[in-house]
């Protein structure tokens, strides 16, 4: 409990922006959401026939695991892609169906007399809607905002995931790095949100119910809509406040990825004083790939091997250079710049227990593909998706294991196959968990894996429009061992050690 | 001969699945008259109400409201002439009283003080006293006391017209009783001119200058109370003798 508070003050200003940007996320999403989605609901209950399509689609919507939601608007233009607004996009949608269906129910569930009785005193359509069936379904109406809105703060946390801010990012961030502390960083607050606004919308239900005289009525929608405007007011406040970067870095989704992140941001910051945002803890590589391609950051640290196979899909190659080489031309080719590496090649590694190795007297893969038929595998879902990975592995090694592979987090899996779950993993070689835990890597004998150099990719436009950026990025080639990399690691995986500081004292000591 | 206020000429009207309610039907009420209608549950009483402030329009013939087809009206302005008391009075749940009361005299943009004198002045009409009813909502009010402030909405901006449909059905006998002595104060004040709807031969008796008898979408008999009891048509004898006493002969 005091590990939290620690965080908590010693991250005040993240923490503020942090809840700033969800408020700001919410409050706008759900904003929408009602202006939409009312008059949507107004219109399927008037029209039966032509609402049912509205509702269906809605329902639909609904289905889709958010997660998934984001993941289909990646590509998709204008809306889509990652960062706040797609995030804003996705909240909106799975925020119309519970208010369409509220609305619908509270204008279906006034009394056919009261609206009979309305349009033979000479109502017109719109002096009925106003004065007798929006007040009347008003408390239904406010239910269904009040659900897009709590369940909004809940969806908001998974945003975080394309890069759209928020509390989430604590969370993915200590999921990562397995720090319960910085998980409950995030999501206490966020729960805490989710009360608030739940307890405020009550209010507003309550105050808005039949029974309300027309002037106490006004007064609670006007202070509702007052409260939601400087929700909207203070949190873009908060978020514009903290510097607009110029320049964007991204990451991977996990810790080496978010040092070498903070590392670019860093490195920028000191030698070109520029402002730089941090979109880190991003999805996976495709996702970072999109992303940079789309110009929603300006950079990120890829490895030459992944981008050759499962970016550009090309054979895989042996030979470091060529590479190199190829997948500077292809970058090049889609407007984006290949910097020099940074000095190691953080492979695959194949690790087993060391206790395994040292019994069974294993050195390499081949030595493992003997024992596989007794063992069970875990791998992270990259792994196992790319061409690269675990289909071309068991191909080259003839590997066959007990049941087919399970699939696990990468920095789990770790964990797993120190606690006895699995016997063999695909981790990375500049691990710090493979010396903390006792584990062996395997060699890879038959040179499957082609190499892996840690290089930035950026925007040419950036580039260009930044020349002192370039200049700071090439400084960083050839700079960083596997073991400095093995040893940031494992300062923020086995010490817990803040990121930021870790790459601030590498810096200083390293690189002058 | 005086312009009937409301005239039904060869009207004839069929409900959606294309049952027949009303047959080349004739009525004519004259201005201040209290027509009571009366027939057996589905006769086509509401749907004859509804014709009149254009809530419904009619397959065939006219219907005529000072003098002018309904199809003529600018629907606004008619129900603006005629008002309405429906059979479940459907008072606003939102609104007090008053506010009820004062819908239409909003609606046609009267200045606020000019309502609340009106809004008074009605509630005193209908025997509920102003400082005690007008801030209460609809159901804190009785099933009669409710019946009373429908009758006042519809009255608010005094209206030639007022048609009333089963006002006082759901009322025991002696909260009835008391309406009634009330209407005929009211009307006597007011001279309204009034269409009542109701099922009950007694009513029809106690509140009609002029009783008509609705069967089978036709009006089989249409004169004063007396000539209507005294009638020999059986559609009519099946009518009055369901009814246990009369109160007027």
């Amino acid at each position: 409990m005091s590990n939290l508070l620690t965080f908590w003050l010693s991250h005040r200003a993240e923490l503020v922006t942090l809840f700033a940007q969800h408020v700001l996320l919410v409050a706008l999403s759900t904003l929408v959401a009602a202006a939409v989605g009312v008059p949507l609901g107004i219109f399927a209950a008037r029209r039966p026939r032509l609402g049912a399509p509205v509702v269906a689609i809605a329902n639909i919507v609904q289905t889709v695991p958010s997660l998934a939601m984001f993941g289909f608007l990646l590509p998709v233009p204008l809306i889509g892609g990652v960062g706040a607004r797609a995030a804003g996009f996705v909240l909106i949608l799975y925020g119309l169906l519970p208010i369409i269906r509220t609305t619908i129910a509270g204008l279906n569930g006034i009394d056919p007399a009261i609206r009979e009785a309305g349009v033979a005193m000479g109502m017109t359509p719109r002096e009925l809607l106003w004065q007798v069936e929006l007040p009347l379904a008003l408390p239904s109406i406010v239910a269904g905002i009040r659900v897009a809105a709590v369940v909004g703060v809940g969806t908001a946390t998974i945003a975080a995931a394309i890069g759209a801010g928020g509390l989430g990012e604590y969370i993915y961030r200590g999921l990562s790095m397995v720090d319960t502390t910085v998980i409950l960083a995030g999501a206490i607050p966020a729960a805490i949100l989710a009360l608030v606004v739940d307890g405020a919308l009550w209010w507003t239900e309550r105050h808005l119910s039949a029974r309300r005289t027309r002037r106490s009525r006004r007064a609670t929608t006007a202070s509702a809509a007052i409260a939601l405007v400087a929700a909207v007011l203070v949190g873009s406040g908060v978020v514009a406040a903290r510097a607009k970067g110029a320049i964007v870095v991204g990451s991977k989704n996990f810790t080496e990825q978010v040092i070498l992140g903070e590392l670019l941001a860093q490195t920028i910051e000191r030698d070109t004083g520029l402002a730089v945002e941090r979109r880190l803890n991003l999805g996976g590589t495709l996702i970072c790939d999109r992303a940079l391609a789309a110009g929603d950051i300006d950079v990120y640290v890829e490895y030459t091997g992944t981008a050759l196979t499962a970016i550009f899909h090309q054979p895989i190659n042996a030979n470091a250079n060529t590479v190199y080489a190829t997948v500077r031309e292809l970058y090049a080719r889609s407007g984006r710049t290949l910097l020099p590496a940074l000095g190691y090649d953080n492979t695959f590694a194949i690790l087993v227990r060391g206790s395994d190795a040292r019994a069974l007297g294993l050195k390499t893969i081949d030595d493992a593909a003997r024992q596989a038929p007794r063992w069970r595998a875990g791998f992270g879902y990259e792994f196992l998706e790319r061409p690269d990975g675990y289909p071309g592995l068991a191909k080259a090694y003839g590997l066959q294991f007990r049941a087919p592979p399970s699939v696990m987090d990468l920095t789990l899996s770790y964990r797993a196959l120190a606690g006895g779950q699995v016997d063999l993993i695909a981790g990375d070689a500049t691990a710090g968990l493979i010396k903390g835990l006792d584990l062996f890597r395997l060699d890879d004998n038959r040179h499957y894996f082609p190499p892996y150099d840690a290089v930035p990719v950026a925007r040419a436009a950036t580039l260009l429009r930044y020349p002192q950026v370039r200049a700071a990025l090439e400084r960083l080639g050839g700079r960083i061992s596997a073991g400095d990399m093995q040893a940031m690691n494992d300062a923020a995986d086995a010490r817990h050690e803040d990121v930021a500081q870790i790459v601030r004292e590498f810096l200083r000591a390293r690189l002058r | 001969m005086p312009d009937a206020a409301i005239e039904f000429r060869a009207v004839s009207f069929a409900r959606p699945g294309g049952a027949a309610v009303l047959d080349r039907f004739d009525l004519r009420v004259p201005p201040g008259e209290v027509l009571a209608l009366v027939g057996r549950s589905g006769a086509g009483k509401t749907t004859l109400l509804k014709l009149v402030n254009r809530l419904l329009l009619p397959d065939g013939g006219a219907v005529f409201v000072e003098g002018r087809d309904t199809r003529d009206w600018e629907p606004i302005r008619l129900r603006r002439r005629v008002g309405y008391v429906l059979q479940e009075v459907g008072l606003f749940p939102h609104m007090t009283v008053e506010d009820n009361i004062g819908v239409v005299p909003r609606l046609e943009g009267w200045p606020r003080d000019r309502v609340a004198a009106r809004v008074g002045e009605l509630l005193e009409l209908i025997g509920l006293e102003p400082r005690e009813f007008a801030a209460r909502w609809p159901d804190e009010l009785s099933g009669g006391q409710r019946q009373r402030v429908g009758v006042a909405r519809a009255l608010a901006v005094d209206p030639p017209v007022l048609l009333m449909d089963e006002p006082f059905g759901a009322l025991d006998p002696l909260t009835r009783a008391e309406l009634h002595a009330e209407f005929r104060r009211i009307q006597d004040r007011l001279r309204k001119t009034v269409i009542i709807v109701t099922h009950d031969m007694g009513e029809a008796f106690a509140l009609g200058d002029r009783v008509g008898v609705l069967d089978e979408g036709q009006l089989v008999a249409c004169d004063r109370p007396e000539t209507v009891a005294r009638s020999k048509d059986p559609r009519v004898r099946k009518l009055l003798d369901a009814v246990p006493v009369l109160s007027r002969q």
